[in-house]
């Protein structure tokens, strides 16, 4: 079993650029089954074998997608999830870097109470190995298994799931919910899904500096979640004020710190690698 | 982005915030001019990006334009020390020439997003002129707070705001037309952070931004030209300026082990691992996703024009990035710039095997480490 994707999804691509292109490509190598795409101006033409639409209300009607997978540039993209919110699409995976904040604020009340989960934006996707792949991360890192991975970053996802698969560990599904203030899906949203899902075992679950999405997930682990966990917080070295690359990686006013990150997440029993080499040994050990 | 505070109440007014009048000046002879156009007696404020500017000497008042000529003089091309700008400072190029007003009452206004909502939040306090931090530690209570839906704070919201601090009577009125525009001007330039500290209110009946801080969403830049404009740059670092203009993320620090890294969360737990391991890196830099030839000669370059400097240490793992495309990258630049310190790489992820190939026929000398461990050791202990 796994969480979001597996092999009944019918993935939708919206951006075919060089990027899109190029993904889309690599997630059909990895399990996806591409339905659509989605590219104002391209309506009528083929990719990589599946059709493209100049709309996702046409997509949705001619292809029937329940994911998407989206790649339009930072200024057009929060419209073209609100196109796919509008469209009903079950689980959409927003891949674009740079998305105004407000945008996304916009974005988080169109999709109260609406039909669509939003992974990101500023993610590298979801991917449940063997099954389907909606997202960016290089698929020949995973191997199928039985423990989640869910992120705040990319390529320390990659990381982890390396040092998992090294191990001979594999993964149920590996999530990376984005850098960037506001996002579709917390750590408590995927927490709850690998909760309830008899293929998830144990999870490595890594965070870091900014906000308290981490220490909001430590406190709900206490009464909720019962598989074992392990964690880790990247920038206990960095400088306050500084934004560490990602939008959301800030400590300001003395809150957001590493080290109360970590302090929360020991409280709730959740295993604290001591350094990001050892994400791999340290979810070994519980299992 | 930053903004002086002589911008931001530019761009507040144009959103109907009430602010003292004042005039901005870079030289003691324009402040003089400025104070006898302003007329009465006025405040000379140092325009810098950086808060704390009345503790660290910034700040002065003036009742005469004499008066104001010397103070200007003082402050004008002085290093600025602040809790903000760390221990170098700051230079002063500009004054800003404000008007004193009668201050009866000082408050706390802010804007900012709560990320766990999701939506900005409008913040009022009746402690003005504290660190709003510290009025949250020691009183929390003493922060009222109202959501804002939509893009709109509510004229009722607003007036729950001030009714909250205390404000009735003649003063109401227009401190809840001031907290409405705050919110406008807000939404409209895709702030970030809203901070009016101190808002008074003056024994004249106005309520007046005094003080006033704004930071402009980066992301949101390319659809406000004239915000764009407003960008300071000798404020800035200029590694970090050189950075983004080839579309790298980098941040100097004060250590010798210098980092290259694809992606932000990976680049601070490279960060940390140099520590672990008994090391203090030189800086935080993010290649991106992307990275071509270009951008890791100018990654290496930008690194290495911190003399402090004494190894490199690369850490890829590459998804997008390919590690062939990565390597060929780094034995041009390590050509091309004469590379003299030792570079440690640890490469991992797409196309690695044939990424090592072309590092080991290159005939250079790398330092190649098989995890993120071992190559932190390595740099740490080649820089020592």
């Amino acid at each position: 079993m796994s969480i979001l994707v597996d092999e009944s999804t019918r993935v939708a691509v919206q951006g075919l650029g060089r990027a899109g292109l190029f993904h889309a490509e690599q997630c059909i190598r990895f399990g996806a089954r591409i339905v659509a795409g989605i590219h104002p101006g391209r309506g009528g033409t083929k990719a990589l074998g599946f059709p493209v639409f100049d709309s996702m209300r046409e997509a949705a009607r001619e292809a029937r997608p329940n994911a998407s997978l989206v790649f339009v540039p930072a200024g057009g993209a929060a419209d073209a999830v609100h196109e796919a919110i509008e469209s009903e699409v079950a689980l959409v995976a927003c891949i674009t870097e740079g998305i105004p904040a407000l945008d996304m604020v916009g974005v988080a009340d169109a999709l109260r109470g609406s039909h669509t989960r939003l992974v990101g934006p500023n993610c590298p996707g979801v991917i449940s190995p063997g099954k389907c792949k909606l997202g960016i991360m290089p698929g020949h890192i995973h191997q199928p298994g039985s423990v989640g991975v869910v992120s705040r970053s990319g390529t320390l996802t990659y990381e982890a799931v390396g040092q998992l698969s090294t191990l001979g560990i594999g993964q149920s599904t590996c999530i990376g919910i984005g850098g960037d203030p506001v996002i579709g899906t917390s750590f408590i949203d995927v927490l709850e899904l690998f909760e309830n899902d008899p293929g998830t075992t144990a999870v490595v679950m890594i965070g870091e500096i900014g906000g308290s999405a981490e220490e909001e997930a430590a406190e709900w682990v206490k009464g909720h979640f019962s598989k074992p966990i392990a964690g880790f917080i990247a920038g206990a070295t960095a400088p306050p004020g500084r934004r560490m690359g990602h939008a959301g990686a800030i400590i300001a006013g003395g809150k957001g710190t590493a080290s109360e990150k970590q302090a929360a997440m020991k409280a709730s029993g959740i295993a604290v690698a001591p350094t990001p080499a050892d994400l791999g040994s340290t979810l070994a050990a519980l299992l | 982005m930053k903004v002086h505070e002589y911008q931001a109440k530019e761009v507040l007014r144009a959103y109907g915030v009430p602010t003292p009048r004042g005039i901005v000046a870079g030289t003691a002879t324009e402040a003089r001019a400025a104070a006898e156009q302003l007329g009465g007696k006025v405040v000379v404020k140092a325009q810098i990006h950086a808060g704390g500017r009345g503790k660290g000497g910034g700040v002065k008042l003036a009742s005469q334009a004499d008066e104001v000529y010397v103070r200007a003089r003082s402050i004008l091309g002085m290093n600025l020390v602040t809790h903000q700008t760390g221990p170098e400072g700051r230079e002063v190029k500009r004054v800003l020439i404000e008007e004193q007003v009668p201050i009866a009452r000082e408050i706390y206004l802010g804007i900012t997003l709560d990320r766990s909502l999701g939506k900005p939040v409008f913040m009022a306090s009746a402690e003005g002129g504290m660190e709003i931090e510290d009025v949250a530690s020691e009183n929390p209570d003493a922060i009222l707070k109202e959501v804002i839906s939509r893009g709109r704070l509510h004229t009722f919201q607003a007036r729950r705001l001030a009714l909250g601090m205390g404000i009735r009577g003649d003063i109401l009125a227009p401190t809840v037309r001031a907290i409405g525009s705050l919110a406008r001007a807000y939404d409209e330039s895709d702030a970030t952070l809203v901070e009016i500290n101190p808002f008074v209110l003056t024994h004249d009946g106005r309520a007046v931004a005094l003080d006033a801080k704004m930071d402009i969403d980066d992301n949101a830049l390319f659809r406000h030209p004239d915000l764009a404009a407003l960008r300071d740059s000798a404020e800035e670092e200029p590694l970090e300026t050189d950075a983004i203009n080839h579309g790298l993320n980098y941040i100097k620090l004060d250590g010798n082990v210098g980092c290259m890294v694809n992606g932000a969360g990976l680049a601070m737990a490279t960060m940390d691992i140099i520590q672990y391991a008994g090391g203090m890196p030189a800086n935080f830099l993010d290649v991106g996703g992307g990275a071509d030839k270009g951008q890791i000669k100018n990654g290496f370059r930008i690194i290495l024009s911190d003399p402090n400097v004494k190894a490199i240490l690369v850490n890829i793992f590459g998804g997008i990035l390919k590690v062939d495309v990565l390597a060929a990258g780094i034995v041009a630049a390590t050509q091309e710039l004469n590379i003299a310190v030792p570079l440690v790489l640890r490469l991992e992820g797409t196309n690695v095997e044939q990424g090592r190939a072309i590092l080991a026929e290159s005939g250079l000398d790398f330092i190649v480490a098989g995890d993120m461990k071992e190559a932190a050791e390595q740099a740490v202990a080649r820089a020592a």
